[in-house]
């Protein structure tokens, strides 16, 4: 390269002139201009692990909410006949896949047993026959419905929460702030656990009390950033020009505030899920006969020596989705707020 | 600084009085009554047990009792083993919950600052790659699952350690180790983000400039003020033993106080969740409290003013 430069003279360059400079456009912004979310987009595209927790996402709630198209028996009909029958695909042989059982060192072709013919689970089934995959996929759609009401809580409260406190100050937010200490020093599991209690186990009592806990960390975190904000230059100008102050919160606040917001719901989605299933496992949660990850872990736990697939998939599609939103919700973190990385 | 600890304890206080207050009146809501399960009974008996339980009086008599008992350490009687105080069904209990407990916290922090600190020091190479995603699975993976894989695996099929029950430290270290992931993953997570940030500063170029060495660099100026911040998650982190040793005791049948807590909730042992709400309660306020002081006193820069 410097060898080049020595090489090049003044007479290579002509200045342009006259009608030629005129038509010229060096003012012109050559790439396209980029809003927030698109240049947040373009970064969150060159993370490979996050892409790919994205794609397992999309197909987690393709199959998921879409259990009805997919589900290859009916997730809650028992058969008492086919009970505890391990995966199998038709045409596959490979032990685990081809419907055989390990009973002390043997492989026993366990659907030739129950004379199950032509029919086949591919997951398997449970002790009382119902085929695993659909409860699966049932179960999936519960941890993801409950993750998107707790989602929903988490802005609708937690949010306008946060922006109330640091944004009134004062008095106002000297008490709400108390509150969320006092909220703070009691376990987020036992006050689920006593809103459950209270309103008898289902799915309400398990979304409310999610709710009721999840908002805490949201309307910490927006305050803070709320507070940050308030002083800044582009508010002060807002209010000198005479905007009521629920505008300048709403219009001007709120947008800046977006990344705060997607970063920490992506973290509460994990947390939901993780509940949700904890809950059910413990005996509180979704209730028989409806499954929920949680549930069949709990089933599956109890034979896990011999039956060791009830419990492997169902864990490994929890894991999944949670594994998924962390590194998706990492992902995002340093999309939407560059700074954070070194 | 005493005027600081008055306030936090007058606010610990004022806390425990609104989590007593709020589970009372959320157990009065609660539908059925424990003898609502019981073969028949006349009457006759269940006035007598109603009274025996001081369950005759109005609401807000009770209430006045309950808070006067809890104020002398006295939660009222277990319905589920009769006669039992709860005050000693969770002071019985209370050790091998703070054992295991303890010990997972130690573990998973100890563990945590060592793949945090790898991970930060070998930036952006396969080793800080790994570390990651040591810490992403140890997020994501529920403790339940967890523990059941650790006992079968370890326990069953090893035979390394003995799959359930209590006695000894050979019997703590499978709980122990489930309980110590969640932590492990956190403090790894946060130790790293720290750490990256204080090799990059100032000081850590001058230590650079002045030709000290590596080891030098890292271990008296790096690791120690990264460490500091690490103290503020210790709460959050004790909530995260809380919720797993409720699961993790009952998997390996550990007579803890989370076992006890799930076993109360099934059978609707009214007294003995009000109890074991307010002592979880009144544990997480103190881990919170000394977190507090120990991070004032270790961090020149955080003085307790008010």
């Amino acid at each position: 390269m410097a060898d080049n430069a020595k090489q090049t003279s003044a007479d290579d360059f002509t200045p342009i002139a006259g009608a030629d400079r005129a038509k010229l456009d060096d003012e012109k912004i050559a790439t396209p201009s980029l809003t927030f979310l698109q240049d947040s987009w373009r970064r969150l595209r060159k993370n490979k692990a996050a892409m790919i927790a994205l794609g397992l996402l999309i197909i987690l709630f393709i199959l998921a909410f879409g259990s009805h198209f997919f589900e290859t028996h009916n997730p809650n009909a028992t058969n008492p006949n086919f009970a505890n029958l391990p995966p199998k695909i038709p045409g596959i042989d490979i032990n685990g896949l081809n419907g055989t059982l390990d009973q002390s060192g043997e492989r026993v072709n366990a659907y030739a047993q129950a004379h199950a013919g032509n029919n086949w689970y591919l997951l398997g089934t449970d002790y009382l026959g119902r085929d695993l995959f659909s409860r699966i996929l049932y179960g999936t759609r519960i941890s993801l419905e409950i993750a998107l009401i707790a989602s929903f809580f988490d802005l609708a409260f937690g949010v306008v929460y946060g922006i109330t406190s640091g944004w009134i100050g004062g008095r106002v937010d000297t008490l709400m702030q108390r509150i969320i200490e006092i909220m703070l020093s009691i376990p987020n599991l036992v006050v689920m656990v006593l809103l459950i209690l209270v309103l008898k186990p289902g799915m309400t009592a398990i979304i409310l009390s999610i709710a009721i806990t999840s908002w805490i960390n949201m309307a910490r975190l927006v305050r803070a950033q709320t507070l940050e904000l308030k002083n800044q230059e582009f508010i002060l100008a807002a209010r000198t020009l005479g905007e009521s102050s629920w505008k300048i919160a709403f219009k001007h606040l709120l947008p800046n505030l977006s990344s705060v917001i997607i970063i920490n719901l992506m973290f509460t989605i994990p947390t939901a899920i993780f509940f949700e299933a904890f809950l059910s496992y413990i005996g509180i949660g979704i209730s028989a006969p409806q499954a929920s990850l949680g549930t069949l872990i709990n089933d599956g736990q109890k034979n896990f020596q011999f039956l060791p697939y009830q419990m492997w998939y169902p864990a490994i599609v929890l894991s999944v989705l949670m594994i998924a939103f962390n590194i998706l919700g990492d992902g995002l973190r340093d999309a939407l707020d560059p700074k954070s990385r070194e | 600084m005493a005027k600081y600890l008055g306030k936090r304890i007058f606010y610990i206080i004022l806390t425990l009085f609104i989590v007593s207050t709020i589970t009372f009146f959320l157990m009065k809501l609660m539908p059925g009554t424990p003898l609502t399960n019981q073969a028949k009974l006349t009457p006759t008996q269940i006035h007598q047990i109603y009274k025996q339980y001081g369950l005759d009086k109005p609401v807000w008599q009770q209430y006045l009792v309950y808070l006067g008992g809890i104020i002398h350490g006295n939660f009222g009687t277990s319905f589920q083993f009769s006669n039992q105080p709860v005050s000693y069904l969770i002071s019985s209990r209370l050790g091998p919950s703070l054992i295991i407990g303890g010990q997972g916290m130690v573990l998973g922090v100890l563990a945590g600052l060592v793949v945090g600190a790898v991970g930060a020091i070998k930036a952006n190479t396969w080793v800080d790659t790994s570390a990651t995603i040591i810490s992403i699975l140890f997020i994501s993976i529920p403790s339940f699952v967890l523990a059941v894989l650790l006992q079968y695996y370890l326990g069953l099929k090893l035979r390394l350690f003995p799959i359930a029950d209590w006695g000894g430290f050979m019997y703590t270290v499978l709980p122990t180790l489930a309980l110590a992931a969640s932590p492990l993953a956190e403090t790894a997570r946060f130790m790293r983000t720290e750490m990256v940030d204080v090799l990059s500063s100032d000081y850590i170029e001058l230590a650079k400039a002045k030709g000290l060495n590596k080891v030098g660099i890292i271990y008296h100026h790096a690791l120690r003020n990264s460490l500091i911040p690490v103290v503020t998650i210790i709460g959050p982190l004790a909530v995260n033993i809380m919720t797993g040793s409720m699961v993790v005791e009952n998997i390996f049948s550990i007579p803890g106080i989370g076992e006890q807590f799930v076993k109360s909730i099934l059978t609707n042992d009214y007294p003995t969740i009000m109890g074991l709400t307010i002592v979880y309660s009144a544990m997480l306020c103190v881990v919170l409290l000394i977190t507090d002081i120990v991070y004032g006193l270790i961090d020149p820069r955080i003085r307790i003013n008010k």
